[in-house]
């Protein structure tokens, strides 16, 4: 009922955080831009930073061959040539890995312990690289990355030896004695790709799982967040089991590279552009792949009876959007679904809310790159979206700031509604009753999120029954993120495969069936020369009816 | 071609939206629909595996009629349990609120089936995605042409045909399929068409389930119940489909002084169970075709192993017969010793002390099955810590796959993914993660402007802290 038929079939076009536009938020992983493209990619003016120079030089560097490293040296945790030190970073991983030093429970809690102690000793650090690459609020970060990295570590710590325990499972009578349990084993060696959006966050939090799992791990932090890539690349190795744990920094090229050799698992955040390449690459090897993609979340807003309602409603609303890294993000709200008659209302809270949550520049995040900028303003260009601005629509190519903006009633078929936005412009949609967005929910690719605002039960489950997406959370958004016992990912052009909690535990481990037997009772009729008798007793054995398999035993009946 | 099977897919599309697959009684009819075929048409589905690869009557109703059957049981059984929403806790970060994971079905999804067990490996994934709700297209493979055509033929009478088809083919239909958009594409066969499968999904972003095979390994220890033991392994490997079976042992590790012994067990039970001339014998299976008769031939007749013959190697090429053949050290680096064998040969090697076993296993690609023979507990476990595979059974072989409550499927080479009971239902379900919050307990500290003050409730919200929850819940800090 959910599934959208006209959904694009060539999927790997026009959503996630890729489009077809020239420009694409999300990691570019194997940017295929020109050259004069990747080099208007520089970084804002405000920003002389070192590192950032690092990654600026980085970026026009001419188009790396085999032999020169793309890796800067002073940056990277691996001085090899890229190619040749990639295969022994491989090699010497599984090496590590058979040797069975990450299967220890006692190591996956130290480098637990490490990160933790991580997160603790270097927040003011983190703090500054976050703010150095998208201009986030101490804390903005300290909500979306550090704090619930440190809460979701906990976690892990606490139920680690819950879920590393085998699990029994119930063994069928006729094979008695016999025990079955499922045990849960490490990958191997796995390769996590962060996104530059939450580039701690993204890039931690798996590797958190993939520790806690047993496995033997590589981090591909993004380029486009360098300072935090960088801070990664200094510390990973000075917190955690250097022989285990390994961050790879570069471009496009080193993560194709990457994907040139054989993972276990690969845990891919970014666009479904890239998450195409990737699962292809990964097939050569048949490599699972795990990609956590974006989407057009929408925000469903019924109506609202109360005041306070509303008003919560829209600190929600705009906490969800403008507050997390400015909407540069996967589970950000992308548009609001709301009926023609409330959405006056609305839009007049949501007005008042937004500029008192933005009256200082500092309590926004940074639109990422000029890349981004103009992708953005690009859309507030369009006349027929310009003619549909509520509220802000200013931008200022000098400080790469886009204002808070609100639309009302874009056209439906313009790059705002029909791309993920991955920025600080809220259109909003009416229906004519409420009902009538699920329609238009289900008619766009299913998203990461859903968000509905309302006390309305039959419509909850409505949501519920009659759309289809990775999570949905009611009367609020975002927050089902710091839930560690919600799995979470996509479905569908949303991503596959989910984590947090004990599912980022499930998600790098191997759940082995084991079933052990033992000599003791042997029934002849399991072996051939087969005979009518034969088929007889194996017929009570699948119908489990074991008395007349018994009484056909001691040869009372056949 | 290709218009056929989009024209297929966007009728399944169409009905899935109609949320017709949805309701619990479509699932459950449809489950009683395929018990039904299972047991009204078992004289029908012997033939056709008969005529296919010449399946004893016994194994077509022991390894895939009575699975289908017992799978469709245990699933009617638990669908009700399976479906419903599960609560997990909320923890008090989001207090108040209450989580739940809801399961949903994923759409439109593609089973892709194998030869060796047509009708199983067809029907059991089939089951699966029924019961999660969704819309099928199942594709036997063409190398049981007869299966394949029974069951085009009666699924139609058995089960819904609007949400549940069968497309019939080769090469080309299946990669017209592979065009199209899926859900799901649950595919049983080799690595190196599970390759190209993943690669098709890739451009969609289709997640799959690869169930492929892989070289298992049984590890025969001297602390065992020998005729017990060689009974379990010949029934593993000439008892399931001749060797043509992805669990069944591809070769077997033993010490150099228990091999004798073990080749001694062994032909005595082969004897037993199919006779002085098993190419005379109806209890064993054919070879399927000519290409793998051939392809088998090629291994047999390799230099380096060929004078390593310690039992069998008779084969009749007209009648597609090969006997169960035993080979004693034939080099790691022949081509017996590479590939799954997938045939009627059994190779074994030998090692000084049986723990050397774990490396030779280790330093292949992970298989789908482990399998020890051995009293010695502390090995058991040894074996259980060392050694990675998609399943492991101690003691036996092959009978793993018939407790529902035991995930099936392989790792690394051998496949990704996994079924059977209710990891079945949840290979072709969407775990929906669902938050209901409540319009109280309005945190301010979430929201900018930010402040020191706020900076500090949050801080203690997210390690856990009682009072900076309640100052959270009440609204702290006041008048920002």
């Amino acid at each position: 009922m959910n599934h959208p038929i006209y959904e694009p079939r060539a999927a790997f076009q026009p959503h996630g955080h890729g489009h077809t536009a020239p420009v694409r938020p999300s990691c570019p992983l194997f940017n295929t831009l020109p050259r004069a493209d990747h080099a208007a990619r520089s970084r804002s003016p405000r920003r002389g930073h070192q590192l950032s120079a690092c990654a600026h030089n980085r970026e026009q560097a001419p188009p790396p061959s085999p032999n020169s490293p793309s890796i800067h040296p002073s940056m990277g945790s691996m001085p090899e040539k890229p190619r040749h030190g990639l295969g022994s970073l491989v090699s010497g991983l599984q090496e590590v890995c058979e040797s069975g030093v990450t299967k220890d429970l006692a190591w996956r809690r130290s480098q637990l312990k490490g990160l933790l102690r991580l997160l603790t000793e270097k927040e003011e650090e983190m703090f500054d690289v976050l703010r150095d690459d998208l201009g986030k609020h101490r804390a903005e970060s300290y909500r979306d990355e550090i704090g619930a990295l440190v809460k979701s570590v906990n976690h892990t710590l606490r139920n680690l030896d819950r879920w590393a325990a085998p699990e029994k499972a119930q063994a069928p009578l006729v094979s008695f004695p016999a025990t079955a349990l499922v045990v849960p084993e490490p990958l191997g060696v796995v390769l996590v790709f962060s996104c530059w959006n939450l580039p701690l966050g993204l890039a931690l939090e798996p590797l958190s799982g993939a520790l806690a799992a047993g496995n033997a791990v590589v981090v591909k932090p993004s380029e486009l967040a360098p300072s935090t890539a960088a801070f990664l690349a200094t510390n990973i190795p000075k917190y955690l089991d250097p022989r285990a744990v390994k961050v790879v920094l570069g471009g496009p090229e080193v993560g194709e590279q990457l994907m040139e050799h054989r993972w276990d698992k690969v845990l891919f955040t970014g666009s479904a552009r890239i998450g195409c390449i990737i699962l292809a690459k990964a097939a050569k090897h048949l490599t699972p792949v795990a990609l956590e993609l974006g989407s057009k979340c929408p925000c469903i807003v019924d109506r609202l009876d109360s005041k306070r309602d509303t008003q919560i409603a829209v600190n929600r609303i705009a906490g969800g959007k403008w507050s997390l890294c400015a909407g540069q993000a996967c589970l950000a709200i992308d548009y609001v679904l709301v009926e023609e008659k409330f959405a006056p209302a609305l839009i007049e809270v949501l007005k008042s809310t937004v500029k008192r949550f933005t009256a200082t520049p500092e309590c926004m995040a940074r639109i990422l790159n000029e890349k981004h900028f103009k992708r953005l303003s690009s859309y507030l260009k369009d006349r027929k979206v310009a003619a549909s601005v509520v509220h802000g629509g200013s931008v200022n190519p000098k400080t790469l700031t886009i204002e808070p903006t609100i639309l009302l009633n874009p056209p439906l078929d313009s790059d705002v509604m029909t791309e993920e936005i991955f920025g600080p412009i809220l259109p909003i949609i009416t229906v004519k009753k409420i009902e009538d967005s699920m329609k238009f929910v289900r008619s766009k690719p299913k998203p990461l999120a859903i968000y509905a605002f309302t006390r309305n039960e039959k419509l909850k489950s409505r949501i519920i029954n009659e759309t289809s997406s990775g999570s949905v959370t009611f009367n609020d958004a975002v927050v089902q993120y710091v839930v560690e016992g919600l799995p979470f990912g996509g479905v569908g052009q949303s991503g596959s495969g989910q984590y947090h909690g004990k599912y980022s535990f499930e998600l790098f481990s191997n759940k082995k069936a084991v079933f052990k037997r033992s000599f003791l009772i042997e029934f002849m009729f399991r072996y051939p020369p087969w005979d009518n008798g034969k088929i007889g007793m194996l017929r009570h054995v699948f119908n489990t009816n074991y008395v007349l398999l018994l009484l056909g035993l001691i040869g009372l009946r056949r | 071609m290709e218009e056929s099977a989009a024209a297929v897919v966007q009728e399944l599309r169409a009905r899935f939206a109609a949320g017709r697959t949805r309701p619990a009684e479509w699932r459950a009819a449809q489950l009683r629909g395929l018990l039904r075929m299972a047991t009204e048409m078992e004289a029908e589905m012997c033939d056709a595996l008969h005529a296919d690869v010449g399946k004893p009557k016994t194994e077509a109703h022991v390894h895939e009629i009575s699975l289908v059957k017992s799978s469709c049981l245990f699933a009617l059984k638990n669908l009700k349990k399976w479906m419903k929403p599960k609560k997990v806790h909320a923890r008090l970060v989001t207090f108040p609120s209450t989580a739940r994971i809801a399961t949903e079905p994923l759409g439109v999804v593609l089973v892709i089936s194998a030869w060796n067990y047509p009708l199983l490996l067809s029907l059991d994934p089939v089951i699966g995605a029924i019961a999660a709700g969704n819309a099928v297209v199942l594709k036997p493979s063409e190398v049981a042409p007869a299966t394949s055509s029974l069951l085009a033929e009666l699924l139609p009478r058995y089960v819904d045909s609007t949400c549940i088809k069968v497309v019939e083919g080769a090469v080309p239909e299946t990669a017209a399929l592979l065009e199209q958009k899926w859900d799901k594409i649950f595919y049983t066969g080799n690595s190196k068409v599970g390759r190209i499968v993943m690669g098709a999904a890739a451009r969609h972003l289709t997640p799959v389930v690869l169930e492929l095979g892989g070289k298992c390994p049984v590890v025969v220890d001297s602390n065992v119940n020998l005729h017990v033991a060689a009974k379990r392994i010949v029934a593993g490997k000439w008892g399931c489909n001749n060797g043509q079976a992805c669990i069944a042992p591809d070769f077997i590790i033993t010490t150099q002084s228990f091999a004798p012994k073990l080749i001694e067990a062994l032909k005595k039970v082969l004897d037993k169970f199919y006779g002085k001339d098993p190419l005379l014998s109806a209890d064993l299976s054919l070879v399927v075709n000519t290409n793998h008769f051939n392809r088998l031939k090629v291994l047999m007749d390799d230099e380096m192993v060929s004078d390593k013959v310690v039992l069998g190697g008779q084969r009749d090429e007209k009648e597609l017969k090969i006997a169960p053949t035993i080979y004693l050290d034939v080099p790691l680096d022949s081509a017996i010793m590479k590939d799954e064998i997938f045939g009627p040969l059994l190779p074994i090697i030998t090692v000084d002390k049986i723990h050397e076993s774990f490396g030779l296993i280790n330093s292949m690609a992970k298989p789908l099955a482990a399998y020890l023979f051995t009293r010695d507990s502390k090995l058991q476990e040894q074996f259980e810590m060392n050694i990675s595979a998609g399943g492991m059974l101690l003691n036996d072989t092959g009978i793993h796959l018939t407790n529902p409550r035991l995930p099936f499927g392989g790792v690394g080479e051998s496949g990704t993914g996994s079924y059977h009971g209710k990891f079945s239902f949840d290979a072709f379900s969407h775990r929906k993660a669902v938050l209901h919050r409540g319009f109280w307990g309005e945190a301010k500290a979430r929201y900018p402007p930010y402040s020191p003050a706020k900076l500090k409730i949050l801080r203690g919200v997210l390690e856990g802290k009682l009072v900076a929850m309640i100052q959270a819940i009440l609204g702290f800090p006041r008048g920002k």
